[in-house]
């Protein structure tokens, strides 16, 4: 590691010093808190570490120095769709008119903001092909609870009370069956068929008088267009049940497939996914739901109305009845709103089909490098969307390496890996995802990289089943992470320090 | 080669019976699918098991299984030492790792699970 | 394209090694009937114009009035270090740290959260962040139901009118029994929970409780017997959940200072501006017996192959990834750049600064008590308060409207916000901060007292806004 390179911090405790810090907000008369009785004052004060700012800056400037991120290079996790995060975004979310705005605020002092949110809507509304939305979930997650809650109050709405069960696909992400979970409901997986799609002929016959619903991803997991889709949904709709679709995978269909018209019912979207909105360390995101006609009225509340005047309000309390009810407190995560708002009216009608069609060429194109140099099993060499999978399975017979050594070894190599091991149902699997914000020359450096580690499993397995190697850390101790678990710091038990001034 | 003493069921438990006592743990094939365990929650002494139901987990860093019993009966005693030291299960399966004591109901349970040859074929087809 | 890099160049190069001519190609497998249209949106838009765009729609909402408005989402001062350091795109255009080696940044940083929190609420285990106070709060009551195998939950009506809906939501959702809590009516204690009628319902053994679960201060800014209320929980073999104001926990007792079993949360108030809602920060904090329970990620601290103090995050077992169905939480995404805003500002303030946040605002508040005492204008409630209480005004939605006209945005009208609570009809809930000015009360004390002393005023109110 370089001088000036990453380097690892003790805690903020361990920088604290009795009397450091301070200057930030004036000082209290000393009577203050006079009249709080007793009983509810805090005998000790919080152990909180004393720092002052140079200090603070410097912890956490050289801590965001060990991370690797999108601003710092190519970030190729799957499903996760690490594309770039526009810095207006961030000017646009600052704005004071938008960031100062209390989320209790009369709707005559919000007008700018809901008429934001209801633009949002409209544009969320075209790009689904759904019938309306409600921008009130604060991740993926959220938004596929809130959905599956639609879709049994739905039922409910219609006596048919039996309808336990939903149908996934084994290789869904986890959140689905954990969704339906926390939705009362039965988690019933479908196998795939051996081409990579969903196996139609199995999940007809699962589908009965107790499927709630069914939880698609399309493209799948995989990376594959469903092309039965159509079928499948006839065959949902069949059986008395409703689609949801998963579209954590929105990046590869904009413009080119409309989940609405195809005739789901439901989907959720992911702003940090599709529409820029930064990750952030693992959030915040926002979840979106868009809904057909059968779930419009079961949509959480408030919802943002637009009046003949033009100007714009919130559902009052109580004014849709049929609705769910609340999934969070106050209206959405408005912030992350903002900022898919400005990417989506960066982008407009071309500039979003540009970006599904670029990003399904980079994937095909990294595919087919890979393809080509034999390094790699490809279990679905066929025409990918925006994500494909490669397995290490071939690696791993011949030199013990495996995905996650390549993976930790790509690490060396200035780029963060895949998403590895998922989905599930493939052996030694990589998800790659590369998007439409990288370069030609980063995805050939990135397909050399990978090449190169497979020669190097064969020459000098050693050195990949060890990496990383130049990383600010080396390979964890995780068991014992798990075994013995320190999860906060544990302050010197200590006097109380007065306020030095 | 597992040992040829104990019975096998076809979710990798292993179980060894002493009069009316069976000690049951999973096989060195589980523990070496599930990769360093760190957690294995077992129910109170004096619960039923039932055969082929499920009566705990072990959690590993990165997977989760639910264990299922070879035969029904009480729990007469658990292994302490998991609670500190889980990894037992990873470096002695049939030994120090092993999970319950369950008194037996019903003995002829037995000849519901595979032997030794049964459960070397189970694994070696995985 | 905005963003993306690729030239006509570019894309034929990419097209020739697939041996294709068109990019229609790729998406060949989409079959026609379901190929749709165009997208029927507006043109890109250059950044200058958005840019303006953006200015006008900002432009659009007013934020520069006299604010007493708090009921869950509070005015802070934020030190100018806090959201330099989190425009970083280190921090905020990274992910979830899956690879640990290259995300020890963003892994110690949650960290040094998950121990700044627990330092504040007393308790050792603190997940790294949920959606926000709500969701922290079902989260918590569903814990309950975990941990004591028991269906049903009870809450207070004194805890947010919003958190208390997405408990129903939640609750329905996961077909459990939710009850709420009555308020005292009369009397000193009006306004807190009716720690009798808590006492009356928990000695019900055929229907026993899960969880009981206060806020601390509650909605309407007052200060509950969180001691006694833990003891009868325990008592009667529920855990206690206590949702707690994060800055209160300065100079309040924290919750495991009264043996609750769970805290939640809204942290927004640790330096995150209002943002009309979110991103905001769940705070959620378990005992260490409760730790294999508690959704969400959870990062530890361990070692590396060459023995350095490394983090990572752990006991991932519990989560969707592995767990899916039977995961305690579907929760992937949470809210981790919100959490660092949270240590930046902590770090920012010190101990001492946010003791000295805590009570300039129960000072300010103070002041704002007397100020609209000398113009008429009362509390509602008798008991003790932090830095938030209602007040009793005649017409209070006409008030609330006329003011707002003045440039003061007097709280929350309280017959909106729980128009089942009776007696709270003609209230509003006021807070004040350390933002809190002595001109804004002022104004507010002149402008409510010109508008309650108009005979105008004291007409009956027509239909409500």
């Amino acid at each position: 590691m370089s001088a000036s390179g990453p380097r690892l911090q003790p805690t903020l405790f361990e920088l604290s010093r009795p009397g450091r810090g301070s200057g930030k907000v004036p000082h209290p008369p000393k009577d203050a808190l006079d009249r709080l009785p007793a009983e509810h004052r805090r005998d000790a004060p919080a152990a909180l570490p004393e720092v002052n700012e140079p200090e603070a800056v410097r912890h956490f400037v050289n801590l965001s120095q060990m991370n690797h991120a999108v601003d710092t290079g190519f970030y190729p996790l799957g499903s996760c769709t690490m594309k770039w995060n526009p810095k207006v975004n961030e000017w646009a979310a600052r704005q004071p008119g938008f960031a100062q705005l209390h989320p209790l605020a009369p709707d005559a002092v919000s007008q700018g903001t809901l008429q934001l949110l209801w633009e949002l809507e409209q544009i969320l509304i075209e790009i689904s092909g759904m019938r309306a939305v409600t921008l009130q979930p604060a991740a993926g997650a959220h938004g596929e609870l809130t959905g599956i809650l639609m879709i049994r109050e739905y039922h409910r709405s219609r006596g048919d009370t039996n309808r336990t069960d939903v149908l996934v696909p084994d290789s869904a992400h986890g959140t689905n069956p954990a969704t339906a979970t926390m939705a009362g409901l039965r988690t019933i997986s479908i196998k795939a068929a051996p081409n990579g799609r969903t196996d139609l002929e199995a999940f007809r016959t699962a589908l009965g008088p107790s499927t709630a619903a069914v939880m698609i991803t399309n493209p799948s997991t995989m990376g594959l267009f469903e092309s039965q889709v159509g079928e499948l949904l006839e065959a949902v709709h069949a059986a008395g049940a409703l689609a949801y679709m998963d579209g954590a995978n929105l990046n590869a269909i904009l413009g080119r497939f409309k989940p609405g018209e195809a005739g789901f019912d439901v989907m959720h979207i992911n702003t940090h996914k599709t529409f820029s909105t930064p990750h952030g360390g693992g959030g915040p995101g926002a979840g979106p739901v868009a809904v057909g006609d059968k779930l419009e009225p079961f949509l959480p509340a408030p919802r943002v109305l637009r009046e003949p005047d033009g100007s714009f309000r919130l559902e009052r309390a109580g004014e849709r009845p049929t609705s769910i009810g609340r999934m969070r407190s106050f209206v959405g995560s408005t912030g992350v709103l903002v900022r898919a708002y400005a990417y989506l009216r960066t982008h407009g009608a071309s500039g979003l089909a540009e970006i599904t069609d670029d990003a399904v060429l980079a994937a095909n194109y990294l595919k087919q490098r890979l393809a080509d140099s034999g390094a790699y099993d490809i279990p679905f060499p066929g025409v990918c969307k925006h994500e494909f999978i490669a397995s290490a399975t071939s690696i791993k017979k011949k030199t013990g390496v495996r995905t996650l050594d390549i993976a930790k070894r790509l690490l060396d190599h200035g780029f963060h890996a895949p998403t590895v091991y998922f989905p599930l149902t493939i052996d030694e699997a990589m998800l790659i995802e590369p998007t439409e914000t990288e370069s030609v020359e980063t995805l050939d450096a990135f397909a050399d990289a990978l090449i190169a580690i497979a020669r190097e499993a064969e020459s000098d397995p050693e050195v990949v089943r060890t990496a990383p190697h130049t990383a600010p850390v080396r390979r964890l101790d995780e068991a014992g992470a798990a075994r013995n678990p320190n999860l906060r710091w544990r302050p010197a038990v200590g006097d109380w320090t007065p306020c030095p001034d | 080669m597992v040992p040829s003493d104990l019975r096998y069921t076809k979710d990798h438990e292993w179980v060894r019976v002493d009069g009316d006592t069976a000690t049951i743990g999973v096989t060195d094939f589980a523990a070496n699918q599930l990769g360093d365990v760190v957690f294995v929650d077992l129910p109170a002494v004096g619960k039923a098991v039932e055969q082929f139901a499920t009566f705990g987990v072990v959690e590993s860093v990165k997977a989760v299984s639910d264990l299922y019993a070879p035969v029904s009966g009480e729990i007469v005693e658990t292994n302490a030492d998991l609670g500190s030291k889980p990894e037992l299960v990873n470096s002695d399966p049939y030994g120090e790792g092993w999970m319950i004591r369950v008194k037996v109901g019903d003995a002829a349970q037995i000849s519901d699970l595979l032997d030794a040859a049964g459960y070397e074929k189970l694994t070696s087809e995985a | 394209m905005a963003y993306g890099p690729h030239t006509p160049a570019d894309r034929e190069r990419m097209l020739a090694a697939l041996g294709m001519d068109s990019v229609d190609e790729l998406f060949a497998d989409i079959p026609k009937p379901l190929r749709s249209g165009p997208l029927r949106l507006d043109p890109p838009e250059p950044e200058q114009l958005l840019m303006n765009r953006l200015a006008g729609l900002a432009a659009r909402n007013k934020v520069d009035l006299a604010s007493f408005l708090g009921a869950g989402a509070y005015r802070h001062f934020s030190p100018p270090l806090v959201d330099q350091i989190l425009l970083r795109g280190e921090w905020y255009t990274a992910y979830t740290p899956y690879q640990p080696e290259v995300s020890q940044g963003t892994l110690q940083s949650i960290y040094e959260y998950e121990s700044l929190i627990a330092e504040l609420v007393g308790l050792d285990v603190v997940s790294a962040s949920h959606y926000d106070g709500a969701a922290a709060t079902a989260e918590a009551a569903l814990m309950t139901c975990r941990a004591t195998g028991r269906g049903r939950v009870l809450v207070s009506r004194a805890v947010h009118p919003h958190y208390r809906e997405v408990l129903r939501t939640y609750f329905d959702g996961a077909g459990l029994g939710l009850e709420e809590i009555p308020l005292v009516a009369d009397g000193d204690a009006a306004g807190t929970t009716d720690l009798a009628a808590l006492e009356r319902r928990l000695a019900d053994a055929e229907n026993p409780i899960a969880g009981v679960v206060l806020a601390q201060p509650n909605f309407y800014g007052l200060l509950e017997h969180m001691a006694d209320a833990s003891k009868l929980a325990h008592d009667a073999g529920a855990l206690f959940v206590a949702v707690v104001e994060p800055v209160s926990l300065a100079v309040l007792a924290p919750p495991g200072a009264y043996a609750a079993d769970i805290a939640a949360g809204e942290g927004q108030a640790l330096g995150i501006p209002p943002q009309y809602g979110g991103p905001y920060l769940g705070i959620l904090a378990c005992t260490e017996p409760l730790v294999r329970q508690i959704p969400g990620r959870l990062v530890g601290m361990t070692a590396d192959v060459d023995g350095r103090r490394a983090y990572v995050m752990t006991l991932q077992a519990r989560e969707q990834h592995i767990r899916r169905e039977k995961a305690a939480s579907n929760i992937c995404t949470n809210q981790t750049l919100l959490a660092l805003a949270a240590s930046l500002w902590l770090s920012a303030l010190g101990p001492h600064g946010l003791r000295d946040v805590a009570a300039l605002g129960a000072a300010r508040a103070s002041e704002l008590e007397a100020a609209l005492a000398s113009v008429g204008v009362a509390r509602a409630h008798a008991g003790a308060y932090l830095n938030e209480f209602a007040i009793r005004v005649p017409n209070a939605p006409a008030v609330h409207r006329e003011l707002l006209g003045r440039g003061v945005l007097a709280g929350l009208v309280l017959a909106d916000a729980v128009p089942d609570e009776p007696g709270l009809a003609d209230a509003l809930l006021v807070c004040a901060t350390e933002v809190t000015t002595g001109d804004d009360i002022a104004t507010f004390a002149r402008e409510i007292g010109e508008v309650l002393g108009s005979p105008a005023s004291r007409e009956p109110v027509g239909v409500p806004a």
